[in-house]
């Protein structure tokens, strides 16, 4: 092995999400500005404050086969499609299954599984409570189910930090690569909890779009008029790789992960520091780590979900990073606009989002920013934006609760650059 | 008894059929379910359960490894019904 770094390539994705059933259609709905966004017209929601979510375009049991689908929790329905997808659009890669790992991360887990098994108790005593509850609900349940279906034995993980479980399952993927574990890594998140407990919740922390009469407009990140975020489901994955081995097989590559910064705020269980002083650190430990010039920072996919407080302070760490004069040449975008927040799934679909965009150089818009926030102050994408072309970086950020801050840094990657 | 042979095999069916996805013809007296039927440990306990509403009968986690093939399911159920 030469004492170079190895490095770590895009070379396949997949996803699930309330904009459709695979990575190419949910893209296709970004670019287009479509929101996935809609009204939960079920009874059990009637009494709730938040009757708006993103539900995924398509249900799962649709795509899956029957008896697959009713040994895994919905959520694992979803992680085992995306994964299923990037596996198959890196062209299914030929590493030996020791050197095959997975990293699928999820906020919450088998949730609705858990709910439901607790009222089967209740309601029809424990001998009738699933032998598949267990596996079903545990965290690591998707990992698990797709870590055997790919034959990934490298090691099957399961990064949780909230909203930005998703993110640190890339940056886990990354350095599983890096540190010589693993040549292929299926990394991403999953999330299915659209239910009325966790609707319930997240409204009594008044972290929720009240916007039940116009579901497409709740989610309004950096505008003015935005009160919470909107609750969505589904799930994304990429194939990470070494470069050696996609250069090997010949694999499309679309981009290269650079690193990751990560930091905690300390600072409270739930809500942001009003400064963004740990999302300053996590975005500055991204550039120190991986030796980015600031100014090669030509696009941001922020977490910004909608709230008040969190938008306000990502954007004011972003400013304070990477110069007030950002505005200048990066391209923000703030893609729960259109698909909500995924939870555990947001780090995953945006890094995905990020990794297309530098692909493509092409930046999808924001949607419902009908009148900045003031304190923003950056150039927020309201139309399909385009990238210049040469060797340009972006960064991933996806912040949870517990005061998690995850920023991955990926660079375009063209053929010829592999060889020098 | 209420139940003949005939019923408990072709409600064992629909139920593996469900469960494991084998095709209720491929659910024959001689099949062993660990064996032949693609039923492993935990899908056994979702079987003894279906079965036991089905039919209306007790099968105690104790007895469950005994049953190996599905006659073996038959011919406990029978009796216990």
């Amino acid at each position: 092995m030469s004492s170079e770094a190895t490095r770590v390539v895009v070379t396949g994705f997949g996803a699930f999400s309330p904009l459709g059933a695979d990575a190419p259609t949910t893209w296709q709905g970004m670019l287009d500005g479509r929101s996935g966004i809609g009204v939960l017209d079920g009874e059990e929601f009637a009494d709730l404050p938040v009757r708006i979510a993103g539900r995924a375009a398509v249900e799962p049991t649709e795509v899956l086969e029957r008896v697959q689908a009713r040994k895994l929790d919905r959520s694992a329905q979803f992680a085992m499609i995306a994964a299923r997808e990037a596996w198959q659009s890196a062209g299914t890669p030929d590493s030996e299954p020791e050197r095959r790992g997975v990293v699928m991360a999820t906020g919450i887990g088998g949730l609705t599984t858990l709910l439901a098994q607790y009222d089967n108790l209740r309601e029809k005593g424990p001998r009738r409570v699933s032998p598949l509850t267990v596996p079903m609900l545990m965290p690591n349940g998707p990992a698990g189910a797709i870590g055997i279906e790919l034959g990934a034995r490298a090691g099957v993980h399961v990064p949780v930090s909230a909203c930005a479980s998703g993110a640190e399952a890339i940056a886990s993927g990354f350095e599983m690569i890096r540190s010589g574990r693993a040549d292929v890594v299926v990394a991403g998140g999953t999330e299915a909890a659209i239910h009325p407990l966790p609707l319930a919740a997240f409204a009594n922390m008044m972290a929720l779009s009240r916007r039940n009469d116009e579901p497409t407009r709740a989610s309004r990140p950096f505008d003015k008029a935005r009160d919470g975020f909107v609750l969505s489901e589904g799930s994304a994955a990429l194939a990470l790789e070494s470069l050696e081995s996609a250069q090997r097989r010949g694999a499309t590559v679309y981009a290269e992960v650079l690193g990751h910064g990560m930091s905690n705020d300390a600072h409270h269980i739930a809500q942001p520091q009003p400064e963004g002083r740990g999302i300053r650190d996590a975005l500055t430990s991204a550039l120190t780590r991986t030796g980015i010039d600031p100014k090669d920072v030509r696009h941001i996919n922020a977490h910004a979900t909608s709230t008040p407080l969190g938008d306000d302070a990502e954007a004011l760490a972003i400013r304070s990073v990477l110069g007030d004069d950002a505005a200048d040449r990066l391209v923000v975008t703030a893609p729960k606009s259109l698909f909500g927040h995924l939870l555990g799934a947001a780090g995953a679909i945006e890094s995905m989002a990020t990794v297309l965009a530098l692909h493509h150089r092409v930046v999808p818009p924001t949607i419902n920013l009908d009148d900045p926030d003031d304190d923003v102050q950056l150039d927020v994408a309201t139309e399909p934006r385009e990238l210049p072309a040469g060797r340009i970086v972006a960064f991933n950020n996806a912040f949870g609760f517990g005061g998690a801050n995850v920023v991955v840094a990926f660079a375009s990657y063209e053929d010829q650059q592999g060889a020098g | 008894m209420a139940v003949s042979e005939q019923e408990i095999l072709d409600g064992l069916g629909d139920i593996v059929n469900e469960v494991a996805g084998v095709s209720k013809e491929d659910v024959q007296l001689d099949k062993s379910f660990t064996e032949d039927l693609d039923i492993d440990s935990l899908s056994m306990v979702e079987v003894v359960v279906a079965a036991e509403e089905k039919f209306g009968v007790k099968i105690p986690d104790d007895d469950v490894k005994n049953l190996r093939t599905v006659q073996d399911a038959v011919n406990y159920i029978k009796q216990a019904s």
